[in-house]
């Protein structure tokens, strides 16, 4: 496994540049915004990526805290197929609700590759290995979130004249960040014997923000129109092409950077773990 | 365009700074591990 | 007794006798009051026209700040007691407990919120141009969100280091949809502008209030016993 790494890393770096190549050569030059639009490919597959990224903090939290109790670990089990089984339905039979460029098709497939993953997470990580895992992504998310929020007002300023507005997208963004920092600053600043649950509990809570963000967000902007960042409406398929490169390539580069994180701590827990062993059996009790 | 050019450097000075801070933090640890291994 | 509702009852009781006992709490809660409405006042020149425009933003933010003053002593006296270690072991149900301090915490903003409201209308020469008595729903609802939340994390908070600014870093990113729907409600009814309606920001608050409390009563068992 860990030989596969500079072999990973090189691939990606190649897949980078070749996305980089597409994006700033090759992609359409957009007719309103002009070569500015480019910054477009690299924000939103930073968006998209750190959104996964959270998503998952957000099972591996939620795994950590029922895996405490084998009794809760089984009805999660079944309310998570239950979920998926019930998204799955929905969305057909309900589809006439849906808004207009959502097919009911991806929101059958976000379900169940949502429930997959639970699954997956609960197949290869133990107990610890959650929390790790919840640590990792909620730390590259945040990296991720933050090139949104930088990339987002350098595209704004050009092409509306203004650094920052409360567009949606922009601004759910922003709460995001802000609820994963605080994530990050509880687990920093707890002492190491509660924190996977305390910061387990943060992130369900921070999950159930997020929906309740957007719409108050969404109503907000309805009562207060602002332009929107990020272009909406359908888009070149040329274009479409180039982003999903870069989301690919970005994807690959997250993957990597978590599985360096994740290693770094599991490394670092290891450490902590034999030092208390050998200040337990220092001779002659010396505590360390 | 100096704008297009200046989020691409920002994108990638914000991945390298942690890229760094990590390869620190493993670097530090590795030195330990070689000192536990000592003892 | 031994009954949950029972058990919420006889504490937050308790919690009463003890924060009217001690006459002072309640006298530097009313100067405290006073204080933040002058320091608004001379900072946001109430006599200009924008002062009802931004007014609904104001009286929310005192409130928010007040609100913190408040929750960072929500368990003080629990810690100094070793009350806590006491429930852990006891087989009284965590939630109890929970909505207890909640509740108490409630009391204690609304009075808050009591003193400071007619302040604020008498330097702001405030006035509802829209459904007054919608306020009232924005207020309790308002009042909740904060409140609920940050007895939650001020438990989580208990363990850490900084604990009296952990709290608002954890609470100030969670509450801001309850913060926005809040401070839109107000406006809207303030402003009173016959084409809007205060009602989604009202149907959100209730949202979130019902979300997260169902949330906070969930896992505080979790919580108290991680610590």
């Amino acid at each position: 496994m860990k030989k596969a790494f500079p072999f990973l890393g090189l691939l990606t770096a190649v897949l980078l540049s070749y996305a980089l190549y597409q994006a700033l050569v090759v992609a359409p030059q957009e007719q309103t915004m002009g070569d500015v639009q480019r910054i477009f490919y690299y924000h939103v597959p930073s968006a998209w990526t750190a959104f996964l990224l959270f998503a998952i903090n957000f099972l591996a939290s939620i795994l950590y805290l029922v895996r405490r109790n084998p009794k809760t670990d089984q009805i999660a089990n079944w309310v998570v197929i239950g979920l998926a089984v019930l998204t799955c339905a929905g969305a057909y039979a309900f589809r006439g609700y849906l808004p207009a460029d959502v097919y009911p098709s991806s929101v059958a497939t976000t379900g169940i590759v949502i429930a997959g993953l639970y699954f997956l997470i609960r197949k290869f990580f133990s107990e610890q290995g959650t929390d790790i895992l919840a640590l990792t992504t909620a730390e590259v998310g945040v990296v991720f979130c933050t090139v949104v929020l930088v990339t987002g007002p350098l595209w704004a300023r050009p092409v509306w004249g203004i650094w920052w507005t409360w567009d949606i997208r922009l601004t759910s963004t922003l709460v995001l960040w802000l609820i994963y920092v605080s994530y990050l600053v509880l687990r920093r600043f707890s002492s190491s014997g509660e924190t996977p649950v305390l910061a387990a509990a943060l992130a369900v809570f921070g999950a159930l923000d997020v929906p309740l963000v957007y719409f108050s967000i969404w109503f907000f902007r309805t009562q207060h129109p602002q332009p929107v960042i990020g272009g909406g409406g359908s888009i070149d398929p040329r274009m479409l092409r180039v982003l999903l490169v870069n989301w690919l390539a970005f994807l690959c580069f997250a993957a990597l950077v978590c599985w360096s994180r994740y290693r770094l701590e599991r490394m670092q827990r290891d450490v902590e773990e034999t030092q208390a062993l050998e200040a337990l059996l220092e001779p002659g009790g010396r505590v360390r | 365009m100096s704008y297009l050019y200046a989020a691409y450097a920002a994108t990638w000075l914000i991945h390298v700074t942690y890229l760094v801070t990590v390869f620190r933090r493993y670097s530090r640890l590795k030195k330990e591990v070689q000192q536990l291994g000592k003892k | 007794m031994s009954t949950p509702s029972g058990i919420t009852l006889v504490t937050l009781t308790k919690d009463i006798r003890l924060e009217w006992r001690s006459k002072d709490a309640l006298n530097s809660m009313l100067f405290f009051a006073l204080l933040v409405v002058v320091v608004f006042s001379f900072s946001f020149d109430p006599n200009a026209e924008e002062s009802r425009v931004i007014a609904g933003g104001l009286v929310w933010v005192a409130f928010l700040f007040a609100a913190v003053v408040a929750l960072n002593q929500t368990w003080a006296r629990e810690i100094r007691n070793q009350v806590l270690d006491a429930y852990r072991v006891s087989p009284a149900p965590a939630n109890a407990l929970f909505l207890a301090k909640a509740v108490g915490n409630f009391i204690f903003v609304a009075v808050l919120e009591g003193l400071m409201t007619p302040l604020f209308i008498v330097f702001y020469k405030l006035r509802a141009l829209g459904p007054a008595w919608q306020l009232i729903p924005v207020a309790i609802l308002g009042t909740w969100a904060i409140v609920v939340n940050g007895t939650f994390f001020a438990a989580m908070s208990l363990r850490t280091r900084s604990r009296e600014i952990m709290l608002p870093l954890l609470l100030f990113p969670i509450t801001i949809p309850a913060l926005l729907s809040m401070v839109e409600a107000t406006t809207t009814i303030l402003l009173g502008d016959p084409t809007t309606s205060a009602k989604f920001w009202i149907v959100l608050l209730a949202t979130y209030d019902v979300v997260f409390t169902t949330g906070c009563l969930a896992l505080f068992e979790t919580v108290l016993h991680a610590e």
